[in-house]
């Protein structure tokens, strides 16, 4: 028996082998790369020359980036509240006995996820061009608007239609996993309620949302690590430089046009770090926030 | 006393019938609201730019092959649907094969530092995806490799997500005993991943290889990077440059987009069952 795990041991390592050779080559080394790039000014042609803290320095000063970081965090906050309570409401409503068809509904409502989001961003832009859009003919013919709107070309409009894209986008995927969430919770616990004499809003209340907490952290993390990342739509949306007056200008699209549009590599990769601290705080407040709240219950 | 209970009773049943009529209600008008704008991309791919510009369109029209002629002059879309079948395949199987091996060896091999490595793999699953993109952009320039599909294709054999997949699956189906009697028949060990677990572990790798392809299929950022002939190009970056190529031409770009989508559309017919199973495996704790 000694001899054959001696023999296995060194299988174990090479099986894993493939797998830790091409992350290290390909992601970690990039990521290590990308860091030491953010030390330098470089247009990736001319020879790279060091400079420190420099970039940095200048990303903590930088008012367009600070406004990418509003941007990213209103087009996400817009959609995520909506999104998770519509979808909390609908996992609910799609559990009772009575209603017919749930799966039918949830493969129609995830349907907008599965289509590729650049695809989605292009039709919404000429879905929403103001002179010849569906949209504006459909206002204008159930009588809701009377002039087209120039929807593309208000800021307002613009990030609320980006918000509105991620919403719909998303809604159905929060929907399926608040539905599994509420499948696992055991129904002794409903019955033994209803046996006390609680109703349908008190079971809601003190039952299915409690218990779904850990499954709404778990999407609402997700869904902020996505979030803080979006690009495709904001990016097909409009010209890809998040005009009008850069209100879709996420930090994505921001390091982006500076990397590979500019070639502005060193700064490129400070804001690629920048990023990554963001999503990391941020998740480490969301975590500790949701968990701290169930401890009183 | 009894005519105000039925009375009650009534009024019960009433609102309660009034109260499921609502929510089926409220579901169609969200079903709606999630379909609309592929009909309306459907419907516009079928008219001339006259009539797009003229009025609101809601049944087919008559000039799909039109639009078909004047978009086929400028882009070929085909090339790139058929190059992003090309990648999103080679990626897919890779990550099969490479997720499984990898997941095997962390699920049935005791070696030193098993529990470190695997939590390794995992939390690099939370690291956002574009944190290396300079460097790897600049990797494939020093490698001469940019404009080629290896930088699309080649990071699929590391893929995280579905190792943590596949790992739980063979922890629950595989048992010990089937590997340790192939061993006394004195089967190699790559030969009984080959033959012997890879065709056991078939209904996890299809359902993570659904999600594969369709992450593939969709990525956008890296293939707008890393390539710049347009005849490589892969279908989400054709279907983002309709806009700039027709900027008045709206039958055409409706199109192009409809036939980014619609083939989706097509394979969810038959594959909604499994994709939506395979969304909630994992995410939800018991």
């Amino acid at each position: 028996m000694k001899r054959l795990k001696i023999k296995t041991e060194g299988y174990g390592y090479f099986f894993i082998a493939p797998y830790f050779i091409t992350f290290l080559v390909l992601q970690l080394y990039p990521i290590l790369y990308t860091f030491f790039i953010s030390f330098t000014k470089w247009d990736g042609m001319t020879k790279m020359t060091f400079v420190g803290l420099e970039n940095y320095n200048r990303l903590i000063r930088d008012d367009v980036f600070y406004k990418t970081i509003g941007n990213t965090w209103i087009i996400w906050i817009a959609n995520v509240i909506p999104q998770m309570v519509l979808a909390v409401l609908l996992a609910v409503v799609l559990n009772y006995k009575k209603i017919k068809g749930s799966d039918f509904f949830k493969s129609i409502f995830y349907l907008p996820n599965l289509v590729t989001a650049t695809s989605i961003g292009v039709l919404f832009s000429v879905i929403l061009d103001w002179q010849t859009g569906s949209l504006n003919r459909i206002l204008i013919a159930i009588g809701i608007l009377k002039q087209p709107v120039n929807w593309l070309n208000s800021p307002f409009y613009t990030r609320g239609t980006t918000s509105l894209i991620q919403w719909w986008m998303w809604f159905g995927y929060s929907t399926i996993i608040f539905d599994a969430g509420i499948k696992a919770i055991s129904n002794d616990i409903y019955e033994a309620a209803i046996v006390d004499g609680a109703n349908r809003r008190q079971t809601f209340w003190k039952i299915t949302l409690p218990l779904l907490r850990p499954t709404v952290l778990y999407s609402t993390i997700t869904s902020l690590i996505g979030g803080m990342q979006i690009f495709d739509i904001p990016m097909t949306l409009t010209d890809g430089l998040g005009n009008p007056q850069q209100s879709i200008l996420t930090m994505v699209l921001y390091l982006y046009n500076t990397s590979f549009k500019r070639n502005n590599y060193g700064y490129g990769a400070a804001i690629s770090y920048g990023l990554f601290v963001i999503i990391l705080i941020a998740s480490i407040i969301l975590f500790k926030f949701i968990n701290r709240k169930s401890l009183y219950d | 006393m009894r005519n105000l209970d039925i009375i009650t009773q009534n009024r019960n049943r009433s609102w309660k019938f009034t109260k499921n009529i609502l929510t089926y209600l409220f579901l169609i008008i969200l079903s709606i609201i999630c379909f609309i704008p592929f009909y309306i991309m459907i419907i516009n791919a079928t008219h001339s730019n006259v009539e797009i510009n003229n009025g609101l369109n809601l049944l087919p029209g008559r000039y799909l092959l039109d639009n078909y002629k004047r978009m086929s002059e400028s882009i070929n879309i085909w090339k790139g649907f058929s190059n992003s079948l090309l990648i999103s395949i080679v990626s897919t199987l890779l990550t099969a094969y490479f997720a499984s091996l990898t997941a095997y060896g962390f699920a049935k091999f005791k070696f030193r530092g098993n529990k470190v490595l695997y939590w390794f793999v995992l939390s690099t699953m939370m690291v956002p995806g574009q944190l290396g993109l300079i460097g790897y952009f600049q990797l494939n320039k020093k490698l001469g490799l940019l404009d080629t599909y290896l930088p699309l294709i080649l990071p699929a054999i590391a893929n995280g997500n579905a190792v943590f997949w596949i790992n739980s699956y063979i922890g629950s189906s595989i048992s010990n005993s089937l590997i340790e009697s192939a061993r006394i028949d004195g089967c190699q060990e790559l030969k009984i991943f080959n033959k012997i677990i890879l065709p056991l572990i078939v209904p996890a790798i299809a359902t993570i290889s659904i999600f594969n392809f369709v992450a593939s299929w969709n990525d956008f950022m890296r293939p707008l990077v890393l390539i710049f002939s347009p005849s490589k190009f892969t279908l989400p970056v054709l279907v983002a440059n309709l806009r700039g190529t027709y900027t008045r031409d709206f039958g055409a770009t409706y199109l192009g987009i409809a036939i980014s989508v619609v083939p989706i559309m097509i394979a969810y017919v038959f594959l909604s069952r499994y994709i939506l199973n395979g969304l909630t495996i994992g995410a939800v704790k018991e």
